[in-house]
């Protein structure tokens, strides 16, 4: 009893020292405000100098001709014609939406289902887990050299396991039409453990009556899955797939370590052309313009997905 | 995160699984699984391991040896050395440490800031930057690189040193989103009761705030560690110094002189210390995974 008394006391305590502070002087709230700008100093420059300022200068490079030395001159829209003329800035982006799409057909499925069945699994929980993990964990460069050896269609692991059980081998990174496919199963084999670990949570927490509810209504395995399963997790999912969106069209390290952007640029992504633009060819201006047209694309699909799901919770 | 030890309801229910037929067909998709897994996500272990442990010949004979015929322990030596893999593996330790204790340091300050100092404009400040979660990171490399190159007013080249990975790890809108939110759910009164035994702003921060925000810290510092150590574009930009390059950059560049044994090796060596951080750390980057208010 004397612990309530105690905090009884504080809270008119209390009361009375906002009362105070609501009337307190300037020279206090000054104070306060200058010791919270301290306190947001260490950050606010580092976000100024690291991400502001080169938000600004990615606008403005973008209409400018520059050069490492510093030289700049104002060209107006010709960067944005520029790169529009070239025939790699279109197949760059049909590089980086098919990478997208298989990534959503891999990437985005894969580890939905294996979630959904390890989620039934009543042994061996930790294993699975552990396991399903351990990519994400490792270097991705170190992975992407184990994986590209894996590919070598002469000595590489795939085409010997395929060629002892009698299947037809493949060029995997060497061919344009098994390049694009080698590089998503590659991305979908190290990062699949997020999401598996994430669904996993997801699906813990569906409450157990609905699917009891469901099975009085004598729904079967397919259609508790699809009405209570999926409707469950549908924020979890929508969300980890803008997430993916977002991230698949950035892809730079699986086609720059495995496939070298080839073979005849079939992988060369929008990312990986910034970068060649910017250190092979030294044009910050080009690079800089379809860095823009990117960002444009990507803040604008973030924020449409936000504005909709905002919606969504008000409807 | 215990919960998922716990055995809750899930699609198929209990009753069903004891039925003779099911049970059967439960055993058979765990007989399917368990070694599936192990094919997919051990399996190119093993194989980094023993291919650093053969010989110059049989690593890239055609067709490969399952075992190595000989055990050459000398590829992981000459990796260790030769390959600077050591150098490599301590500069991607010190650039991850520096890289957590400045996030812990200047994010944890901005977010208290925000979330229980409340400066005027602050909610300008963290509406700008959440704003740059909005911003694709690879898209900010090149004007991000051409600043870190020559930094604005005072005028100095960061590029080969740790402050290129250090400073703009701070910038990251998902870490202060994160903390203020967490700072949000401690309540006013515990604050006002220390101010009123004389506890200043730091003197709270440090008794009161960091103590109960134990577990956002650790989710915020397993997220500092993991990205230094995955990071490619920005290290690749930024350290072309081989002596100051990280594991990644490091592999990336040896990659087209060293024979295929002793690379092998080094791809090996190199995967291990996040493994061994992952092992400890488990319950911890597992349950962090849905901290960030994944949970819809």
């Amino acid at each position: 009893m004397a612990t309530i008394n105690v905090s009884h006391a504080r809270s008119i305590d209390l009361r009375t020292d906002r009362a105070r502070r609501r009337r307190a002087p300037l020279a206090s709230r000054l104070r306060r405000h200058a010791i919270g700008y301290l306190f947001l100093a260490g950050a606010v420059i580092c976000f100024g100098f690291f991400s502001w300022w080169p938000i600004i200068r990615e606008l403005i490079m973008s209409f400018q001709k520059t050069n490492f030395a510093g030289d700049t001159t104002w060209v107006g829209m010709k960067n944005f014609t520029r790169i529009r003329h070239d025939p790699e800035f279109w197949t760059a982006w049909r590089a980086s939406i098919e990478f997208s799409l298989l990534a959503l057909v891999f990437g985005y499925a894969v580890p939905f289902i294996a979630a959904v069945v390890l989620n039934e699994i009543r042994h061996a929980r930790s294993y699975f887990r552990l396991l399903v993990y351990l990519p994400v964990m490792m270097p991705p460069a170190a992975a992407a050299f184990l994986w590209k050896w894996f590919y070598d269609p002469g000595d590489g692991l795939f085409n010997t396991v395929l060629r002892d059980l009698h299947l037809p081998t493949s060029q995997w990174l060497q061919s344009t039409n098994t390049a694009m496919i080698s590089l998503v199963l590659f991305s979908t084999w190290i990062n699949m453990g997020s999401g598996t670990l994430i669904y996993l949570a997801a699906l813990q927490n569906i409450p157990g009556e609905l699917y009891e509810a469901a099975e009085i209504e004598g729904a079967g395995l397919f259609r508790k899955l699809w009405h209570v399963t999926i409707p469950q997790t549908r924020l979890i999912l929508s969300l980890l797939l803008m997430l993916q969106i977002v991230a698949t069209m950035q892809v730079f390290l699986e086609p720059f370590i495995l496939s070298g952007g080839g073979p005849e640029g079939k992988t060369t992504t929008v990312v990986y052309l910034i970068y060649e633009y910017a250190f092979h060819f030294n044009n910050y201006g080009s690079a800089a313009a379809l860095g823009f047209v990117l960002l444009v694309i990507l803040a604008g699909f973030g924020g449409a997905y936000l504005w909709l799901s905002r919606r969504g919770d008000e409807a | 995160m215990a919960h998922y030890e716990t055995q809750t309801r899930t699609l198929i229910s209990a009753a069903q699984l004891s039925r003779p037929r099911a049970k059967a067909f439960y055993w058979i998709v765990l007989a399917i699984f368990i070694p599936l897994f192990a094919a997919i996500f051990i399996f190119p272990l093993y194989w980094m391991a023993t291919g650093g442990l053969k010989s110059a010949q049989e690593v890239i004979q055609s067709p490969p040896t399952w075992f190595p015929r000989a055990l050459h322990w000398s590829n992981y030596v000459d990796a260790w050395n030769h390959l600077r893999l050591s150098r490599l593996l301590l500069n991607t330790t010190i650039y991850a440490g520096g890289a957590l204790a400045f996030q812990l340091v200047f994010d944890v300050a901005a977010a208290y800031a925000l979330s229980k100092l409340r400066p005027v404009f602050g909610n300008v400040i963290l509406f700008m930057m959440l704003a740059t979660l909005m911003i694709p990171a690879t898209v900010l490399a090149l004007p991000t690189f051409l600043t870190v190159f020559n930094l604005p007013i005072v005028h100095v080249n960061l590029t080969n040193s740790p402050w290129a990975i250090w400073l703009p790890s701070v910038a990251n809108g998902f870490n202060i989103f994160l903390l203020k939110r967490f700072f949000d759910s401690i309540p006013e009164e515990l604050l006002a009761a220390a101010a009123i035994d004389g506890a200043g702003p730091l003197r709270a921060l440090w008794s009161i705030v960091l103590p109960i925000s134990r577990p956002i810290l650790g989710v915020v510092s397993i997220f500092a560690v993991v990205a230094v150590w995955k990071d490619f574009l920005w290290p690749l930009l930024v350290l072309n110094n081989p002596a100051k390059q990280t594991v990644n950059i490091g592999l990336y560049e040896l990659q087209q002189g060293a024979p295929q044994d002793v690379f092998t090796a080094a791809l090996f060596i190199s995967s291990i210390p996040m493994i061994v951080f992952f092992l400890i750390f488990q319950r911890n980057i597992m349950g962090g995974l849905t901290a960030g208010g994944l949970k819809g």
